[in-house]
């Protein structure tokens, strides 16, 4: 989509909005700046700390977005994923002491592993019914762990903080958690963009689109779903460990949660499901409308951010069905097309 | 040896027969066309042979690879390519687009993409269109743009459902004219059509469908004066 835009004034006659990849270009590289020194900006523990949960949520709704998104695939499921990130780096780090860096890396593969065959099975169903499987899986998974004395049951597992510092990702202020965060988002938006201009991109496009003619161009529907599920996993399971060496302390309620499931997916539908940067908008809103309920209506308001939820979920779907992103992105297309429009007609007139 | 060969095929829907007993063959470099009433068990016969739902009995054989059985996207590989009847453009993307997407199958470099879809666009006369919303273009534009998709993984056998339905005389002039220039590329077509004016005059052979049955076949002048499709299409006196 993003692209579709960007070729359309290179097709016209006149160069007009030529400017225009290069100013993107400089608010991308701007944008980037803030967020790097955002920490030494705001140095409120509990500002970091919100700006550290607005990364996570985007990244988690940036990994969804490559199977919800651009694949089309709604999984109402991922929090398995995610849980499995952050147990498999848990208790690889704590039980085994296990760098953490690489028990990050290995939860990523082996909820990739996990999504194949949940794929195989799952993507036998489609629209509604593999949104309803995904969750009948994430449940499943849920009850195992809460039921697994190994994986700490119910009660969770703690990670001992007993050094704190890079080697063991376990740090005692804010502002490195900051930079992992941001480096593990801007590392899965980079595999998300070198997927969307990739042949995969146009294939997970091609198969939300229409799948049938997909399959007509010699697009095998259940391996390019799977590749997407895979990607997607391996990305949702690394925000996992994030969070576990966070928060030093995981249970199948906090990693493992229906309500995860559906921030991811609503992270990147109410900022713009399959598109780059709609995840960012999303989670951001999402996370101010949580911790601003959170601090205004303290513990007597629980469940008030739920009904925000909804109430958008709502107005999203009524009138902007492609997010804020893709209905300020549309605008600009059409605002485009009739300027595109009037100067053709303008040309006329002088020939 | 015929490049397409349909060997005795059934396809049954429960009670229904759709197909019952068909063969009949392409040539390679011929462009064939499939007629027959509404109900007549063509675009059964297309599914059967574009893998989208594998005929109950017989055999569907491409030169010498036997692909009846074979899933839609394995009968791309091989070289079979197909239109719908439904344009199914793929809505959120841009002309080029739509027809890149077709040309992975042979190599995925993304760059090359561009330039042999844009090749293929000009070949359709939809060049012009290259960055144009799929989803905003005419029936006409759309259809032509299937075939430019369909051309793009370099198929032997293209199959046309329905190409010409719907459009008007100067559309469906422009649509005879792609045709001949794919059969003058040495892919071979078949091609199911109601407009008999747009495929008559083209075809080398015709092949046609009757409850079912296969009623007649051979050269369209043969064709149009056989008392059976005569009866089939007006009605016995």
């Amino acid at each position: 989509m993003l692209k579709n835009i960007d070729s359309l004034p290179s097709s016209l006659p006149v160069p007009l909005g030529a400017a225009r990849p290069t100013r993107r270009t400089v608010l991308l590289l701007a944008l980037l700046l803030v967020a790097l020194a955002l920490p030494l900006i705001v140095t409120s523990p509990s500002h970091q700390n919100l700006a550290i949960l607005m990364l996570m949520a985007a990244q988690i709704g940036v990994s969804w977005n490559i199977v919800g998104g651009y694949a089309g695939q709604v999984s109402l499921g991922h929090a398995a994923f995610y849980g499995i990130g952050a147990y498999t780096s848990t208790i690889l780090f704590s039980l085994f002491g296990i760098n953490p860096w690489f028990a990050m890396l290995a939860g990523g593969v082996i909820a990739a592993l996990v999504s194949l065959p949940v794929g195989w099975s799952c993507f036998r169903l489609k629209g509604h019914y593999f949104a309803m499987a995904t969750i009948a899986v994430a449940e499943i998974i849920q009850i195992v762990f809460t039921n697994w004395d190994f994986a700490g049951a119910a009660v969770g597992l703690t990670i001992p903080m007993n050094e704190s510092g890079w080697a063991n990702m376990i740090f005692d202020d804010k502002a490195p958690y900051y930079y992992i965060a941001l480096g593990l988002l801007l590392l899965t938006m980079l595999a998300n963009f070198a997927i969307e201009r990739s042949y995969l991109g146009y294939y997970f496009r091609a198969i939300k689109d229409e799948p049938d003619a997909a399959r007509s161009l010699g697009v095998s529907l259940s391996k390019y779903k799977q590749i997407a599920f895979a990607v997607s996993s391996f990305f949702t399971a690394m925000g996992g460990s994030l969070y576990a060496q966070k928060e030093l302390y995981i249970d199948p309620g906090s990693v493992l949660g229906t309500g995860l499931s559906i921030k991811m997916a609503l992270v990147s539908i109410l900022g713009g499901i399959g598109t780059l940067f709609g995840p960012l908008v999303g989670a951001g809103l999402l996370t101010a409308i949580e911790e601003g309920t959170r601090t205004m209506f303290g513990g007597s308001g629980r469940g008030t951010d739920l009904i925000i939820y909804a109430a958008l979920i709502i107005v999203i779907a009524v009138y902007y069905p492609n997010g804020i992103l893709g209905y300020i992105k549309s605008k600009i297309a059409r605002r485009k097309a009739g300027k595109a429009q009037a100067a053709i007609s303008a040309q006329e007139v002088v020939k | 040896m015929s490049l397409l060969r349909v060997e005795n095929v059934y396809k049954k829907f429960g009670g229904l027969t759709a197909n019952q007993d068909i063969s009949f063959t392409v040539q390679a470099g011929e462009i064939v066309g499939l007629i027959g009433p509404n109900g007549a068990g063509k675009t059964t016969m297309f599914n059967c042979i574009a893998g989208y739902s594998p005929p109950t009995t017989g055999d569907i054989w491409l030169e010498d690879v036997k692909i009846s059985g074979m899933t839609p996207e394995q009968c791309a590989r091989v070289g079979i390519a197909r239109t719908f009847q439904v344009a199914r453009t793929f809505t959120s993307m841009s002309a080029l687009e739509n027809v890149m997407v077709g040309t992975f199958l042979k190599q995925r470099g993304v760059a090359a993409a561009r330039r042999t879809a844009q090749e293929l666009l000009d070949f359709v006369n939809l060049g012009h269109f290259a960055d144009k919303p799929a989803g905003s273009m005419t029936i006409s534009e759309q259809r032509r743009l299937a075939v430019a998709r369909a051309l793009a993984v370099q198929p032997k056998l293209l199959l046309m459902d329905e190409v010409m339905a719907g459009l008007n005389p100067t559309e469906v002039r422009e649509t005879v004219e792609v045709v001949l220039k794919i059969r003058d590329q040495g892919i071979s077509c078949l091609i199911v059509e109601h407009v008999l004016e747009g495929i008559m005059p083209i075809a080398n052979q015709i092949v046609v469908l009757d409850y079912g049955k296969k009623i007649a076949d051979g050269s369209p002048h043969d064709v149009s004066n056989d008392p059976h499709v005569i009866a089939a299409y007006l009605g016995d006196e």
